[in-house]
């Protein structure tokens, strides 16, 4: 346990200065920004359009999650996957850290659990700056309703139900970027599966919920909210989510042996 | 088993079939500088690899301070520090920082980051980032990252790499003091024999996966059998007086003749004699096989 904290710890240390450490902060400032930026210069017109308090936070909330959940969250698990990794590849040190007097499996726990570690960071930063950007707008445009619906619930719902379902292609995209070094190969492989994800979730094929790139999008599609339905009334943990978690516990085993057999050439 | 700190025994090594250690059994003495030598892939990365447990090898073949690599693996590295190939280095982050995640990793004070960066001497440029250091920056920065966790042994792949003269003299007087103060254990690879001599208490040869030789520094030295060169006008006149005298002669080229070095005094009695007939003596000096010939030889010898 001790061998586990301390390479979270390395693992912290060594990407605090990169990109891929601060994307997980800046991807949710960035996109809830930009939201809120049009909420507010377009107040007059949504303000217009009397939509009820919970139907205001869904348009809001609904608009950073869609782009997260379709495009965006599959991608930037594919490269938090590579980073992770990839620091060790381009510095040629993945033998200075096996020749480390530390369990192999920490090592390895160490990185899986720092990339779903930075993948919680951006959605908990996305549930969290929603809701703030959103109480936000209603200080600075009192005319909005945001103050009279307490969104919480259904942003940790989707929040979590995101998170779990990409737990999946994050495990699978992890071996993928231990066992090459070059960024296209996983990449490549990563965006012909979400493509198909994607094609797949939407035509609404039973069998979707196999391939583990199409559950962000599923587990979002179920979220949505429609008109007079509860909102609050969807389950976490549905099909795709079990699914994700299941291929994600098998793949991170596999992961452990690729490394405990992966010789240092 | 005791007094060594690493010793292989019949340890063979594929990969993808193809043997590349065969039967090496490395006898390693606590507390010597042990110079591993070989031309560029004869095995000796390889080596320091399945020392180091990186590339696994079959058990009961490799123990290092007695115990057995694989099964001990953790209590053996705790005691090892290493510099394999080029160093380990992550160039986004500094000098330091390389040396303060060393620390992390090791469970060890931050506060030793600076002692090893003025050890090497690198302390006045410990906040540039490491992708902007020389190669003979980033050799001081591996060596103080084998150096850091105060190890009883190092495995040090090439150090000198890279190195200027004065880096390498440091680097050399580095490992002398490491094991005659310290009491350390070094094994240090390296291609060059002349940078091996100047260290070494103890010297291993390998080629081609196999060893060659392995002994005390004198051991080699007598192995190497030094020849004497002389640089002399009239060469076939003065082969043939040398030759009338009872000397060996074993090579002659159009300006310099070779003989077997005997001592200095016969190298001055040589000049002399040949001074005393007539001959011009441009030079006359003592060479040292160099490390192809030394092959030959124990190649030969085998």
């Amino acid at each position: 346990m001790h061998a586990l904290y301390i390479s979270l710890r390395s693992e912290f240390y060594k990407s605090r200065k990169t990109l891929a450490f601060w994307a997980a902060i800046l991807l949710p400032l960035i996109i809830c920004g930009l939201i809120s930026s049009g909420f507010y210069y377009d107040a007059k017109k949504i303000i217009a359009g009397h939509y009820p308090p919970i139907l205001l936070w869904a348009r809001y909330s609904g608009a950073s999650l869609n782009v997260m959940g379709f495009l965006i969250m599959p991608f930037y698990v594919i490269f938090m996957a590579f980073s992770v990794n990839n620091i060790e590849h381009k510095n040629d040190t993945w033998k200075m850290l096996f020749a480390q007097p530390l369990q192999k499996f920490s090592i390895y726990a160490a990185k899986y659990l720092y990339a779903i570690l930075l993948i919680f960071i951006c959605l908990f930063l996305f549930a969290t700056l929603t809701f703030a950007f959103g109480h936000l707008l209603q200080l600075m445009v009192p005319k909005f309703n945001f103050d009279q619906y307490n969104p919480l619930k259904i942003l940790i719902n989707s929040y979590t139900k995101l998170f779990l379902a990409s737990l999946g292609i994050l495990s699978l995209q992890f071996i993928f970027s231990l066992l090459w070094s070059d960024f296209l190969k996983p990449m490549g492989i990563g965006f012909v599966g979400t493509i198909m994800g994607i094609i797949t979730a939407n035509i609404g094929w039973k069998y979707a919920y196999l391939n583990p790139y199409s559950l962000p999008t599923l587990a979002l599609r179920i979220t949505k909210v429609k008109q007079g339905d509860d909102p609050l009334a969807f389950p976490v943990f549905t099909q795709e989510i079990w699914t994700s978690l299941i291929y994600a516990s098998v793949l991170f085993i596999i992961g452990y042996f690729i490394v405990t057999k992966k010789s240092i050439k | 088993m005791g007094n060594y700190a690493i010793e292989t025994v019949g340890l063979n090594f594929n990969f993808d079939n193809q043997a590349i250690i065969k039967d090496l059994s490395l006898q390693v003495p606590k507390g010597s500088i042990y110079g591993f030598l070989g031309p560029n892939g004869a095995g000796k990365t390889t080596t320091i690899k399945i020392l180091l447990n990186l590339l696994k090898s079959p058990s009961d073949q490799v123990f290092i301070f007695g115990k057995e690599i694989n099964s001990n693996r953790i209590s053996v590295l705790k005691r090892i520090g290493a510099l394999v190939e080029q160093p380990a280095i992550y160039g986004h982050l500094t000098g330091k920082e390389n040396l303060v995640n060393r620390c992390i990793l090791l469970g060890i004070k931050k506060a030793k980051a600076d002692e090893m960066l003025s050890l090497v001497g690198l302390a006045e440029v410990s906040n540039k980032k490491a992708n902007k250091y020389s190669l003979g920056m980033k050799q001081r920065l591996g060596i103080a990252q084998a150096l850091i966790s105060d190890p009883e042994l190092l495995l040090l792949d090439e150090p000198t790499n890279g190195l200027d003269p004065n880096g390498i003299i440091e680097v050399r007087n580095l490992m002398i003091d490491l094991a005659t103060k310290h009491q350390k254990t070094i094994l240090v690879s390296s291609h060059l024999l002349a940078e091996i001599e100047r260290t070494a208490t103890h010297v291993g040869i390998i080629n081609q996966g196999q060893l060659l030789f392995q002994g005390t520094i004198n051991e080699l030295h007598l192995l190497s059998k030094p020849s004497l060169e002389i640089e002399v006008n009239n060469i076939e006149d003065a082969c043939t007086l040398l030759i009338k005298q009872g000397y060996e002669v074993t090579a002659k080229t159009e300006r310099i003749i070779t003989l077997p070095f005997i001592s200095s005094q016969n190298s001055g009695e040589l000049n002399t004699l040949l001074i005393q007939n007539g001959f011009i003596v441009s030079s006359l000096y003592q060479q040292r096989k160099d490390l192809e010939n030394l092959f030959l030889d124990i190649t030969k010898a085998n």
